[in-house]
Parts: structure tokens; sequence; C-alpha cells
């Protein structure tokens, strides 16, 4: 698995501890105390690193290619999970997937930014950065949740929408803009999950609900912390002073009132735990449902309002 | 280069208002066809080069003026001021901008809200100013638009919003990618109660406030040669790795795209906006 940069001295233990039991195996000698000792310098380190997280290194664990991605985790929360495809005007975006899904009783519409984890699936995926195309079949499939009475969850994962030239000539700004105001109408309750990157607009873009979950590793957004520097501080390389400066970690996002809780990750990254990762996403789905499930859909549409009309700090 | 090129260039050196060295609040050189204009003449013709056409980039003031009815329009929501609620700290501090921006222009953000009439018809307005932090969306712009908005839920008047915009203000973070949700919930109730929204997108009007209520209105009107973009044309020219074509993501662009209805000329925009409201708005009188 990648190594991200600030893993480095831990992977190095790691290292010695192996060659250590190498040589013990090899020549036959008791080195039990040395590598026992090492073991334990090494799960002090561990803990050292991974409980005082920078912004800048949990963006680094948002964006590691073996990130849990929507079409795994959809698949491994939802009984039953249908894709569907296309936005009836133009092209099936692959960078978000969508459909129908049961889990447990409930049936639901469920629709993700899509990333891969390698370079083959991330060129095919776009690397999760959508077009018009993409919003606009997650916005069809939506309206069919409305129609059929079926809950929206959201999985937002993605850098940002694509900045292209046919992504424009077809309308990117309307696309975003059209979904904000939809989402705002439906009497459907969403749940939405920021599982990996929130990049800006194209990630609210699917991100309009009633509920918000950041994954502890997560990050939202509403510009890249490398594009914040360069225009900000005028030097790209400043990412990690921007990724500060902007507060974009799931506490941070849920302090200003953006996000409403945090779903746990195992230690290190959700990359070192799929199915735990989908464990607790699916345990605040189901919980959710329940609740929405007694309100009356005009009740629903309100606290979405409520929510997003009291966003912001203002003197007045 | 032809002979004919060179003369041409050799004119156009001539005419250049470096050399010409006049006072800059009398005279105005063309931004786009280095024209001089003699300052009085263009503001009688809205700020639009009588040369070239050349729409200049206009504050909130001069747009009162140009297109409301004289001395209707009434300011409202002055007093919503913005904060430095994340302490953030670039080049120097959001605190630091604020105070100098605010002094500048006398002004608390970069938006100004308010009731007038447009050729008799009463409408709530919001009017974005380019000039002040680039126009950037933060919680002050958002709040304001979607006051304006729901003013119009109560009282049922069409709403105009004149936008010119860089897009969300990175010092407010996540806050101000917020109001793009915010202005567009509005919007939606707005639509419910039948009450027509019209959206000018003026130069520029790119990232979040071009994704969010400037590109919603029931009539999109663009002033000509507007950039209106979601991405920037210098990003996209770095993601794509080619030269843009020429009048990429221009108002005449997004017109020949779908994404406008139509491409006014300042000139001609208080009669159009007239017409249009009292065409579509159901709780408005038709004038005889």
């Amino acid at each position: 698995m990648k190594l991200l940069p600030f893993e480095k001295p831990l992977a190095e233990l790691y290292d010695k501890i192996e060659q250590l039991r190498k040589l013990s195996e090899e020549g036959n000698i008791d080195l039990s105390g040395e590598i026992l000792k090492i073991e334990q310098r090494a799960e002090k380190l561990r803990l050292e690193i991974y409980k005082n997280l920078n912004p800048s290194q949990i963006v680094q664990i948002a964006r590691h290619p073996n990130r849990p991605d929507s079409g795994s985790l959809i698949r491994l929360i939802f009984d039953t999970f249908i894709e569907l495809h296309g936005d009836r005007l133009f092209a099936d975006d692959p960078a978000i997937v969508g459909g129908v899904g049961t889990l447990g009783a409930a049936r639901v519409v469920i629709v993700g930014h899509q990333k891969g984890h390698d370079t083959k699936e991330n060129i095919f995926r776009n690397f999760g950065m959508p077009n018009p195309d993409g919003y606009r079949k997650a916005l069809r499939l939506m309206q069919m949740a409305e129609r059929f009475r079926m809950p929206i969850i959201t999985f937002i994962d993605t850098p940002g929408a694509y900045p292209g030239l046919e992504a424009e000539e077809r309308g990117q700004a309307e696309a975003i803009a059209r979904n904000l105001r939809e989402m705002a109408g439906f009497s459907v309750p969403i749940i939405s999950f920021v599982i990996g990157e929130g990049g800006s607009g194209g990630a609210l873009g699917i991100g309009v609900a009633n509920k918000l979950y950041m994954l502890e590793n997560a990050v939202y957004s509403v510009i890249s912390p490398e594009g914040c520097a360069s225009i900000l501080f005028r030097d790209a390389k400043k990412a990690d002073v921007a990724a500060n400066a902007m507060k974009i970690t799931a506490p941070e996002i849920v302090k200003l009132g953006v996000a409403d809780g945090i779903i746990p990750e195992p230690l290190g990254g959700g990359h070192h735990d799929w199915k735990a990762v989908a464990f607790e996403i699916e345990r605040a789905i189901t919980s959710d449902l329940d609740i929405f499930k007694s309100k009356a859909e005009s009740e629903i549409k309100q606290q979405r309002y409520d929510k997003f009309r009291k966003m912001g700090v203002f003197v007045s | 280069m032809s002979i004919i090129d060179w003369f041409a260039k050799k004119e156009k050196n001539i005419s250049s208002a470096e050399r010409l060295n006049i006072p800059g609040d009398v005279w105005v050189k063309c931004t786009s066809c280095s024209e001089i204009l003699f300052q009085k003449d263009l503001d009688s013709h809205c700020k639009v080069c009588s040369k070239c056409g050349f729409h200049f980039r206009i504050s909130p003031a001069e747009r009162i003026r140009y297109i409301f009815d004289h001395e209707s329009f009434v300011e409202y929501d002055s007093n919503v001021g913005p904060v430095d609620f994340l302490g953030f700290f670039d080049t120097e501090s959001y605190s630091d901008r604020i105070r100098k921006a605010q002094q500048k222009f006398d002004r608390n953000d970069a938006i100004v809200s308010g009731v007038g009439s447009i050729g008799s018809v009463p409408v709530n307005a919001s009017i974005m100013d380019f000039f002040y932090m680039g126009g950037s969306m933060g919680s002050v712009v958002g709040e304001k638009i979607t006051r304006t908005i729901e003013r119009s839920i109560d009282d049922l008047k069409p709403v105009v919003v004149f936008t010119s915009s860089g897009g969300a203000r990175m010092q407010e973070g996540i806050m101000s990618l917020m109001q793009m949700a915010k202005t567009s919930a509005a919007l939606e109730r707005l639509a419910e109660k039948r009450v027509p929204y019209i959206s000018v997108l003026c130069d520029p009007t790119t990232g979040g406030t071009s994704a969010s209520f400037a590109i919603l209105g029931d009539v999109n009107i663009a002033e000509p040669g507007a950039l209106i973009s979601f991405a920037g044309p210098r990003v996209i020219e770095q993601t794509i790795r080619q030269k843009l074509p020429k009048g990429f993501q221009r108002a005449e662009f997004l017109l020949k795209h779908g994404m406008v209805d139509m491409v006014v000329d300042r000139r001609q925009l208080r009669e159009t906006l007239q017409t249009l409201l009292q065409a579509l708005n159901p709780h408005g009188v038709l004038a005889k």
C-alpha cells in the first residue's frame, strides 16, 4: 500500500523489525528482546503520528489511492444495489455513480462521486471530477427518488467539478446550480457523507442534504489547498498553510455547523479497513432513516431549508 | 506584417493616452480599442465605448443610475457586514482586507441591495461590485442575496440581480461555499411563489457565483463580452494543456451554447428589463 510521506519513520521501524526477524530465523539467534523493544517504539510512534495529524496530512489520507470509494462502499453497505446510467441528455458520466438500493426495509436512491484506485481506473473515472452530465444524471436519479418517495443517500468524493472545455460548453455552472436549487425542494430526506475529498461546488452539487457527515479523515473546502495557495498566497507550494487556514477538517467543519457529525475511521485512515468504514456509515444511515420516517414531508423540506438558511457569519 | 498593418499600428500608438498626457478625470481611454473618450459622454452612454461597444465594469451606484428610475432606488440591508471568523491570514489578514475595502468604498461588502423601479415596474434588486475584493461571495453577499429573494417571496415583486464576481470568498472557507446552497434554496421557494427572477450576468461572473444564483434566472441576460464561466480560462488551459478558442466563455459563447437567453447592450438594458418584467410578472399590472 502507498506510504504517505509522514508515515516514513514508522515504515522504517517496521522494516527494521522485519530485518531482525529474518536475521534471527536465518542465524538462529534469539532477538525477541530487541524486536519487542522496537515494536513498542513503533506502536508509540504510530499513535503519536495518527493522533496528531495536521490538516495537510489529513488531505493526504483523504486522497490516498486505496481510500474506500463510493462504489465499493455502496456494495458493502446496502443489501441490494442496481446501478443506473446516463443523464438522458448527452452521456453517462463515469465520475458519478448512482442507482437504487435497499437497506433492511428501506428503499433508497444512492448517488456518489467515483474515483479510481489506479491510473487506468482514474482515467476512466476522470479522477472523480464530473462533467455536467454527471450532475444531470444525479439530478435525474434524485428526481426519481422524490417521485417514488425514496430517501437519497449521497457520497461526496471529488477534487472538484471538471474544469474542461466541453464541461463549460455544456454548462457546468448551470448543472451544479440547478442541483442546488432542486435538492433544496425535495421532500424526501437527503443524507450525505463526505468520504474523501469534498472539493468545492463539485462536491456541493450532490450535497444539499438534511444531514451531512464527514468521515474522520475527509476534508471539505471551498477550493483545493493548492488552488487557494496559488491565488491568495501566490505560491502553490504553500498548500499546507492554506489547508490550515481554510479550516477543512472534519472537526472544523462540524464546529462551523456545516456538518452534523463525524464517522470514525480505523487508526491511520479508512484505507486500512473498508468494511469498518462501511459498517459505521451503515449505522448512521439506519439510525437517521429511522428518525426521518416519522417526519412529515413538509417538515423534512423545512428542516433542510432552515439548515442552509442559517449558514453564514456576519454582523448586522 | 503588411505596410497597411504597419500604418494601422502606428496610428494606434499615436492615439495612446500616455502620449497625450491627459487628466484622467476628464478623458478615459477605452480598455478595448484605446479610443480616447470624454468622461461625460461615456457616462451618458452607460459606460459603453461609443466606438467599439466595449462595456466598462461599473460600480453599483452607476448601475443604479443607468438602470433604475430616477431616485426610485432605496437601499436596504446596508448594515450587514463581514466578520473574519476564521482568523484568516494569507499575505495579509482578512480583517485588514475588510477594513481597507470598507474605507475605500464606504460600504460594508461587495453588494448593494434595495427596492426600486425599472420603467415603473417595482423590483427587489441586488447589485454586486467587482471592484470590492473581486466581488467575492462570502456570508454577507449570500445573506443579502437571500434576503432580497425573501423580500420578494413576501411582497411578490420580481427579483433582479446584477452579478459581477470572481466567485466564492476563500477567506471565509467552507462558509462561502454554503452561500451557493443558501441562495439557490431561496430561489426554489421564490419559484414556488411564481415570482419571476431575472439574472443579469456582468463581467465577470465566475466560480461559485456562476454555479448558483447567477445562472438560475427565469431569464438570464448577459452583458456583451462578459466573461461567464465555472472554471477560469487559466485553470482550463492548465488542465487540458491547449490554448482556448477566441471568445471562449464570453457572453456570446454562452448564448450560442444555450446558457443565457440574450446578450443585451447596457444602453438597451433598462428597456429590455422593463418589457420582460411586465410580461413575466403574474402579480403585476400591465401599464396601458
